[in-house]
């Protein structure tokens, strides 16, 4: 195997293992990153949201909110997990497609 | 470490949007001049690392969590231009497509992760490393010290990122327009964490990586151009 595909081979365990990242902190009861709470969890957390954050939290409605699908909150951690992994496979896809055009465009310019 | 939407204030964000550009351009401009073609695959899988990696969200003490970003890793095989290109596609992408960090706050997110955690890990690496043999355990512990650095160094941008806007923006009463918290409150909440969990999360995965590449071939070691 050349250098790249083992590589590639090491992403596609770690996307695999990614719902770890899920299954971790639901064990130890953890939730969100810190500044990174929603609308709903600030209100709980200090009784107001600021201004701000209540004008700007829903500026951009992304396809994939949070690596789930929509419509499947609170289902169980089975599917969240499989959301995540789809999530993972969707994302490293773009990613790579994305840099690596990046890559070529900007090599080309002085090959 | 995402900043979503709402929690900078517009003139905060347009503020690290005008930063970035030039350093955007510069990075490219140095990508083209340095990056080889046997390298560009590398750039890809350098940003899809980071960006798996990210995912595997870590609890810290205090009921919240944080990830590795693995952006020093790249940065030490690539080169901190490579790596501040790599990392601002995936966290571009993360923002667009999964909501991980806000749109408008790209470019702080991008200052914070895709600049300071890089350069500052590729440095102390550098440093520590200096002309220690490719295959060296020095390099070993140089790669670790620069991961802890660069992901606690951009962690406490982050905190004052945060910290500053209720000291900049907040009502005739006082009553905080975006980020509530302030300094006091932003800096230890990020910085412990990373200093305690999460950094220690991103030296093992670098060093491990850094190890497993160094058996491999040392070949890497050589083409980390600035």
């Amino acid at each position: 195997m050349t250098r790249a595909k083992k590589l590639w081979a090491g992403i596609g365990v770690l996307m695999i293992l990614s719902p770890l990242g899920l299954m971790l902190p639901d064990r130890f009861k953890a939730g969100t990153a810190w500044g990174e709470w929603g609308v709903d969890e600030l209100q709980k957390r200090r009784g107001s949201v600021p201004q701000g954050i209540q004008k700007l939290s829903d500026l951009w409605k992304a396809p994939l909110p949070d690596y789930a699908f929509q419509g499947w909150e609170g289902k169980d951690l089975l599917h969240s997990s499989f959301a995540y992994v789809v999530s993972a496979v969707l994302g490293i896809a773009i990613i790579a497609g994305v840099a690596l055009f990046i890559g070529k465009v900007l090599v080309k310019e002085h090959e | 470490m995402h900043i979503p939407d709402g929690y900078l204030s517009p003139a905060t964000c347009g503020v690290f949007g005008a930063v970035m550009i030039p350093i955007w351009m510069a990075a490219s401009k140095r990508v083209k001049k340095t990056l080889k073609v046997r390298q560009v695959p590398f750039l890809a899988i350098g940003a899809a690392f980071s960006f798996v990696i990210m995912m595997f969200n870590v609890p810290i003490p205090g009921g919240s969590t944080g990830h590795a970003v693995g952006g020093v890793l790249v940065a030490l095989l690539l080169g901190p231009w490579a790596a501040c290109i790599a990392l601002t596609v995936a966290l571009v992408i993360q923002a667009l497509l999964f909501g991980d960090g806000g749109i408008t706050a790209i470019g702080a997110n991008c200052f914070n992760m895709a600049v300071v955690l890089p350069f500052t890990g590729y440095y102390v690496y550098r440093l520590i490393s200096s002309n220690s043999p490719a295959g060296s355990r020095r390099r070993v512990i140089a790669a670790g010290a620069g991961a802890y650095a660069g992901i606690c160094m951009a962690a406490l941008c982050a905190g004052i990122e945060f910290g500053l806007q209720p000291l900049l923006y907040h009502r005739a009463n006082g009553q905080p327009l975006y980020s509530p918290y302030g300094l006091n409150v932003a800096v230890p909440a990020m910085v412990l964490g990373h200093l305690l969990v999460i950094g220690w999360v991103e030296v093992l995965v670098t060093a491990l990586v850094v190890k497993y590449l160094q058996k491999e071939d040392s070949v890497f070691f050589e083409g980390g151009s600035s």
